[in-house]
C-alpha cells in the first residue's frame, strides 16, 4: 500500500540558472522617485503579488502597496507590470517576466500616494459623476421585480456587471491621459449596466451625465480597456451602447 | 461665472453630425478616387475634364455634397484633436473650429463653382 498523504511535488520547471528574479520596483511619489532593484527567489506558480509581498516582508518593510483578497475579487492590487496595467494577484511571473526580470510601477493616470499605491478617489468620484448608483421606484414593501435572465437588456447588463473596480482599464486608457475630465471606461461601463437595468428610474439624468465631450462620446475606440480588463469585460462595447442611447436621447430632446 | 462650454445636447449632436458626415465621406471618397483613376488612366487633359464637368448639375451636386461633408466632418474632428493635444477648451476653441469650417466651405465651394461654371 502506498503511504497516504500528499503526492510528491512535481520536478521544478524553473531552470537552475534562473532561480532568482530581478525586480525593479517604483519607490517614491509621482514627482520624485526612482526604480529600486531587488533579487527575489523564484518559486513555482509565483504571482507578481507574491513577489511584492516577499520584498515587503523580507527585504524592505517600508515598501507601500495595496492588496486585500489575493484571489481576483476585490480589485485593489492592480499595478503596472512591465509597462502594462494588470491585477497582480492573478498574474503569474511566468507569464510576464522578460529575461528573468520584471518592473513594477503604480497604475498610470492616477496620483501616486507612495511607491505602488495610487489615490483611487478621482477614479471612484467619476463613478458617482456618471450616476453609477442604482435608483429604483419601489420600496421594501413591494414584491421583487421579475427580470427574465434571457431578456436583451438583462443580457447586456450581465456582459458588463462583473467589474471589480480595479482601475486597469482607466490606467490603460489614452483618452483619460489626454482629457483628465473624461469619465473613463469603468465609470461608463457601470452606467451602461444601469441603463440596462429595467428597475432603474434615473436613466434620463444618467445619459445626460455620461454624454458629450467628457463622457462616452470622447472615446476613440482604441480598445485598450477591453484588451486589458482582467475580467474580460468590454467597456468599449458598453461605451458604444451609451453613445447610441445618448444620441437617440439628444435627437429626441431628452437630454 | 458664465459657462462657455456647449450644452451636452449640442456636444452629442456634433458627434452625431460627424458620424453621419463620415458615412457620406466614405462613399464620396470612393467615387472621387475612381473618377481620378479613370481620368488619369485615360489620359484626360484638364480641358477634357472641364468639358465633362462644366454645366453638369450631377457633378456639381456630387462635389457640393462632398464639400459639405468635409465642412462638417473635419472641424469637429479638429475640435477633439485640439482639445486633447493642447488642452484647449471653451468658446475660443469653438470659434476657431467654426472659422476653419467657414474657410473650408469657402475654398471647397469656390472649387466646385470653378469646375461647373
Amino acid at each position: 500500500m502506498p503511504e497516504a498523504g500528499f503526492p510528491p511535488p512535481p520536478a521544478s520547471r524553473i531552470p537552475p540558472h534562473s532561480r532568482t528574479l530581478g525586480v525593479r520596483v517604483w519607490r517614491g511619489t509621482e514627482r520624485s522617485g526612482h526604480f529600486q532593484s531587488f533579487e527575489v527567489p523564484r518559486l513555482e506558480s509565483q504571482t507578481v503579488l507574491d513577489v511584492i509581498t516577499y520584498i515587503q516582508r523580507t527585504l524592505d518593510p517600508m515598501l507601500a502597496y495595496r492588496f486585500a483578497c489575493r484571489v481576483g475579487m476585490c480589485g485593489s492590487c492592480a499595478m503596472t507590470v512591465n509597462g502594462r496595467a494588470r491585477w497582480t494577484c492573478r498574474t503569474h511571473v511566468d507569464k510576464v517576466a522578460e529575461d528573468g526580470r520584471i518592473e513594477i510601477a503604480p497604475l498610470n493616470n492616477l496620483p501616486v500616494v507612495r511607491d505602488l499605491v495610487t489615490d483611487m478617489s478621482g477614479f471612484f468620484d467619476k463613478w458617482a459623476k456618471a450616476r453609477g448608483q442604482f435608483r429604483g421606484a419601489t420600496t421594501r414593501k413591494d414584491d421583487f421585480t421579475r427580470v427574465p435572465p434571457a431578456s436583451p437588456a438583462r443580457r447586456l447588463a450581465d456582459a458588463a456587471i462583473e467589474c471589480i473596480g480595479c482601475g486597469v482599464c482607466y490606467s490603460s486608457c489614452d483618452v483619460v491621459a489626454w482629457r483628465p475630465d473624461y469619465l473613463g471606461p469603468a465609470a461608463l461601463n457601470r452606467a451602461w449596466t444601469l441603463v440596462n437595468d429595467v428597475r432603474d428610474t434615473d436613466n434620463r439624468a444618467r445619459l445626460a451625465a455620461v454624454a458629450g465631450d467628457a463622457g462616452c462620446h470622447a472615446c476613440h475606440t482604441h480598445m485598450s480597456c477591453t484588451e486589458r480588463c482582467p475580467k474580460q469585460i468590454s467597456p468599449t462595447a458598453s461605451i458604444a451602447g451609451l453613445k447610441r442611447a445618448a444620441m437617440a436621447a439628444a435627437i429626441k430632446g431628452d437630454i | 461665472m458664465r459657462d462657455e462650454r456647449l450644452s451636452v445636447r449640442a456636444q452629442v449632436l456634433l458627434w452625431t453630425a460627424q458620424r453621419i458626415s463620415a458615412a457620406v465621406l466614405a462613399v464620396c471618397v470612393i467615387v472621387h478616387l475612381i473618377t481620378v483613376i479613370y481620368a488619369v488612366r485615360n489620359g484626360l487633359s484638364a480641358a477634357e475634364i472641364l468639358g465633362r464637368t462644366r454645366g453638369s448639375y450631377a457633378w456639381a451636386g456630387f462635389y457640393a455634397v462632398f464639400v459639405s461633408a468635409v465642412v462638417v466632418h473635419a472641424p469637429i474632428g479638429l475640435r477633439s484633436v485640439l482639445a486633447e493635444t493642447f488642452n484647449w477648451r471653451g468658446r475660443s476653441l469653438d470659434i476657431a473650429v467654426m472659422a476653419t469650417a467657414l474657410t473650408l466651405a469657402m475654398w471647397g465651394f469656390r472649387a466646385v463653382y470653378a469646375v461647373f461654371a
